[in-house]
């Protein structure tokens, strides 16, 4: 690791304060999982670390269906919070299938969603929810839509003195949920991930769908085309399969070593019939 | 800078660099070589420690940020200076072989025996995901944990 003048701050002010002295030179410390990695191979190289971990955002609350998360909210808590297993159950699904056990005992909201990694679980699910992030400088606070929030890979609207401080989401209790994935390896960042949200109505169509996918894109991407199939239609397996190959036709993925961009889309349309099949069977048992 | 800890259930105060992991401390600091240093981050498991109860990558804290946390290594599950039950298991079912991940594998294993303490080979297996090994194959790690499961079990209820 390069030499970094680490300060713990006691407050969001004092965090602020910093960022805005610092600027570029700054990097926020919150879970680690990222950041960290970055300093041990001298990817990131700031001059000053500001760890956030003192300040008070680590409240998970639900008020008339709508769920704010503080930014220092572990990826743990996700999992085992009675409270979002209740009233947003796809937070759990998600956190579950992020990194390893290690990693979900420190990593945290707010730095999975600042970090951008386009094939993080977190932004898609954000995005799908169609969450806000809230955000704040020493100049003031502002919200931006998790839709428009992630401008690409490892890259956000966040300006360089800003930092992520919670999110809040409309809680969607009454939709089904699921996440499906598909990583080389145990642990690894996903080829493919997706995040499915379907409520039906009383008489068995459905009534609103989300979908978003991770790692198909440089950013999270909200896969419209999936929704407007399903919308207003009975979700037998047929129709399933039709907004799932909108969804696919919809996307262009890029290569990598490993993976072709042709293959990463098969696959993309592959979880995403099964996520839509899952969301649609704890749908209809909740509805 | 002044790293707080409480390692193995002592209070220590130990002067570190703003850069130095809770491994870099552990290991060049304090000596501690129960804890192994492997990829640096966050992926192989072998620098694994508890931090109150919770596996880490000691990889990946700075050592500056620990502010009184309680932290275990391998040190700290030994039973009166003999081997924890679980240790034995790994011995006797050969789930050991060059031994460099096993520290990491054992207090995987603990911490979630703490929150679930009648896993079954799937969950084991889950739990270990992020805990490689380049010797064994998991197989004698597995059976370890669930001959270990299934001996607590008979002794407690």
């Amino acid at each position: 690791m390069h030499p970094f003048d680490y300060v713990a701050a006691e407050t969001l002010e004092e965090a602020l304060g910093l960022l805005r002295e610092h600027g570029d030179e700054a990097k926020v410390l919150a879970g680690g999982q990222s950041l960290v990695p970055m300093l041990n191979y001298r990817l990131a190289r700031p001059g000053v670390v500001v760890d956030i971990n003192r300040l008070p955002l680590g409240d998970i609350s639900v008020d008339d269906g709508r769920l704010r998360l503080g930014a220092l909210v572990r990826h743990h808590q996700l999992e085992e919070s009675d409270v979002l297993a209740r009233r947003c159950p796809v937070l759990g699904e998600a956190a579950g299938l992020i990194g390893n056990v290690r990693v979900r005992t420190l990593g945290t909201v707010g730095g999975s969603l600042a970090h951008a990694d386009p094939a993080a679980e977190l932004p898609a699910v954000m995005t799908a929810l169609d969450a806000r992030i809230a955000v704040a400088s020493a100049s003031g606070r502002r919200t931006i839509a998790a839709r428009e929030f992630f401008t690409g890979p490892l890259s956000t609207a966040l300006a360089p003195d800003e930092i992520v401080t919670g999110v809040e989401t409309p809680a969607l209790p009454a939709y089904g949920w699921a996440v499906e994935e598909m990583s080389r390896r145990a642990g690894d960042f996903a080829v493919a991930a997706v995040v499915a949200l379907v409520s039906v109505d009383r008489r068995g169509r459905v009534d609103d769908a989300r979908v978003a996918f991770g790692g198909v894109a440089d950013r999270p991407f909200h896969a419209r085309a999936a929704e407007d199939a399903l919308r207003g239609r009975e979700p037998t397996t047929e129709s399933i399969a039709r907004a799932a190959r909108a969804a696919r036709e919809a996307l262009d993925p890029p290569s990598d070593a490993f993976v072709s961009g042709a293959y990463r889309r098969l696959v993309a349309g592959v979880l995403c019939r099964r996520a839509l099949a899952r969301a649609v069977a704890r749908a209809l048992g909740r509805a | 800078m002044i790293a707080r800890l409480v390692l193995n259930g002592r209070a220590r105060e130990v002067e570190v660099r703003p850069n130095q992991t809770l491994l870099e401390m552990l290991r060049d600091t304090l000596g501690v070589f129960d804890v192994k240093e492997g990829c640096d981050e966050g992926v192989c498991g072998v620098c694994t420690v508890l931090l109150d109860g919770r596996p880490a990558s000691s990889c990946l804290v700075l050592a500056a940020a620990l502010r009184g946390r309680a932290v275990t290594t391998l040190r700290g599950i030994e039973r009166d200076g003999g081997l924890h039950p679980l240790q034995e298991a790994f011995v006797r079912h050969g789930a050991v072989q060059c031994g460099f991940c096993t520290p990491g594998m054992l207090l995987t294993v603990l911490a979630l025996l703490e929150r679930e303490p009648r896993p079954d080979r799937p969950a084991i297996r889950a739990a270990l995901e992020g805990n490689l090994c380049r010797c064994t194959g998991y197989a004698k790690i597995v059976d370890a944990v669930e001959a270990y499961v299934r001996a607590e079990g008979g002794r407690d209820g």
